[in-house]
């Protein structure tokens, strides 16, 4: 069975037909990347798979059960962890209150592990999310996902805006999920990072997938890299 | 010196009802963006309701409890049958809003007629209490110490439970809360059934001292929104210090400018919204 299937999705926004029949599959314990230029509906994929905007045709499975018109809420406890673009952590809770408002399930990530994971987040355990640098931001993004215990985890863009040390401790933080079994959804802009984690590849482009192949043919394609990503 | 501590005392008694009105109001704001006009009508619905229930039953207790509970249940109605389908329409929630002051107005008139009512002050409470040299009525101490008692719960159960952590969340980032998992429609029902179980709180303990009348609703509406945009929408603390604050203003502009009553506080008003145009405690 597969993790999760998207299948000939359409999303609009208002009037703006964003996604043009978008499928794509993530088979468990797979981290899949999803890359392609700014604006061709990346996050809108994300935000479709999390009922924020819904698809107004087509069909999303998650383990098998039909998820496309569920409330954003069911489909985060039937086992989808969000780490949104822009990070969005909740300014007002401290580090240990965005874990606690989260955390849900049994699957092994308690709050140790999860200080294990990201040992920056454990000294700063009172402070307010809005106090946090941009890189704690991150890991406290990725963190507030993981104590839900998901079985699938979507990270938009998580190396956005951060330093190079910074990006090497998130790139840790992945492979040891990976290892660990998780699934992956990973939308990036960097293609390194991406090539780095990813067991295959998606590129979109203007609302459609045009591309599927592993990070190795990705590498080897300059065509496809200049064409779709502009490296 | 005893006018002074007496008018003081007053003013606070009544800041701690409009506080109670504004939580409320603030509360659902923070979190739903929706202004709610009706929420004066909670606070005199809550003092006719309790009025009924203390010539029934002659308990204060019982009309503060079901006066309280039973205008909870009208907010949660209104939410989730009405507004729930205009989430974030401003226009159309605000409309609604209006249209229900209204409403509750006309039905009010038709159930309790048009002539203020007053109720009987619980006989415990009835009497005066010596502050050191000066008698001040017990009744009003209540009421603070009723004020004093809400604040303390509103800001445990906002800063030290999991719920109250979860309605910050939703203030903070209502689709991140609900990709997380939070269940932000049920915050919603929670925050408006405190909202107006607070204005009908409101309500009933104002009865023995301001009486319940038809127009309320509005006088205390007015009030109400004067406190949260001096203290700042969405901010608990704003609704606390901005309720004491228009209730000495009230108070006192009353007691020296009987005719520019209102004038003493809105120019005030206008005064912090010029220098803090999200209030004391509002956000950015
Ligand atoms: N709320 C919205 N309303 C209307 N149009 C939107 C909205 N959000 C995004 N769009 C448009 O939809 C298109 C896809 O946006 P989306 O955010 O999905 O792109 P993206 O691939 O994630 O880009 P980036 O790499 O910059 O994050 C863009 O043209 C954008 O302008
Ligand atoms: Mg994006």
């Amino acid at each position: 069975m597969t993790m999760l299937t998207i299948d000939d999705v359409h999303t609009y926004y208002g009037d703006s037909y964003i996604l043009q029949g978008v499928s794509l599959e993530l088979k468990p314990g797979t981290v899949v990347a999803l890359l392609g230029r700014n604006g061709v509906g990346k996050t809108t994929l994300v935000r479709s798979i999390m009922g924020l905007t819904p698809a107004a045709r087509g069909r999303i499975l998650f383990k098998g059960a039909d998820i496309t018109r569920m409330p954003t809420w069911r489909i985060a406890r039937a086992g989808i962890g969000l780490v949104p673009q822009g990070r969005r952590v909740f300014r007002s809770l401290t580090v240990g209150e965005h874990l606690q408002v989260t955390a849900r399930g049994t699957g092994g990530w308690t709050l140790d592990r999860i200080v294990n994971l990201f040992p920056n987040l454990g000294s700063r355990m009172r402070s307010p999310g809005g106090k946090l640098s941009g890189g704690e931001q991150q890991m406290l993004a990725a963190a507030r996902a993981l104590v839900g215990n998901p079985d699938l985890l979507l990270m938009d863009e998580p190396t956005e805006g951060l330093a190079p040390l910074m990006v090497r401790d998130l790139g840790q933080a992945i492979a040891s999920l990976k290892a660990a079994g998780t699934s992956i959804l990973l939308v990036e802009q960097q293609l390194a990072f991406a090539l780095r984690h990813a067991d295959l590849v998606y590129i979109m482009s203007k609302g459609r997938i045009v591309h599927r192949c592993t990070p190795a043919e990705l590498s080897a394609d300059t065509e496809t890299k200049s064409r779709y990503l502009g490296v | 010196m005893n006018f002074w501590a007496i008018q003081t005392l007053n003013g606070i008694s009544f800041g701690m009802l409009l506080f109670l009105l504004a939580a409320g109001l603030s509360l659902i704001y923070g979190l739903m963006k929706i202004l709610n006009l009706t929420h004066g009508s909670y606070y005199m619905l809550g003092g006719y309701v309790g009025l009924a229930v203390m010539r029934a039953s002659g308990s204060f207790v019982l009309a503060l409890l079901a006066g309280s509970a039973a205008v909870a249940v009208l907010g949660v109605v209104m939410e989730r049958f009405f507004l729930r389908r205009f989430h974030l329409q401003e226009l159309p929630q605000t409309m609604l809003t209006f249209g229900f002051l209204f409403i509750f107005a006309d039905l009010a008139l038709w159930v309790w007629g048009g002539n203020p009512q007053t109720m009987a002050k619980p006989p415990l409470l009835a009497g005066v209490t010596a502050l050191g040299s000066l008698n001040y009525p017990t009744y009003r101490l209540f009421i603070i110490a009723a004020g004093v008692v809400v604040a303390l719960m509103l800001w445990w159960f906002q800063d030290r439970t999991r719920v109250g952590a979860m309605l910050r969340a939703g203030v903070d980032d209502e689709e991140i809360a609900r990709a997380l998992g939070i269940n932000v429609s049920l915050l919603f029902s929670l925050v408006f059934a405190m909202g107006a179980f607070l204005a009908a709180l409101g309500g009933v303990l104002a009865g023995p001292i301001m009486g319940v009348y038809p127009g309320a609703d509005f006088e205390v509406l007015l009030l109400g929104f004067v406190v949260v945009i001096i203290g700042g929408l969405g901010s608990l603390k704003g609704a606390l210090v901005g309720g004491l604050l228009v209730g000495l203003l009230d108070n006192f502009g009353k007691v020296f400018f009987p005719e520019f009553a209102l004038f003493t506080i809105f120019l005030p008003m206008a005064l912090i919204l010029a220098v803090r145009p999200t209030g004391l405690f509002g956000r950015e």
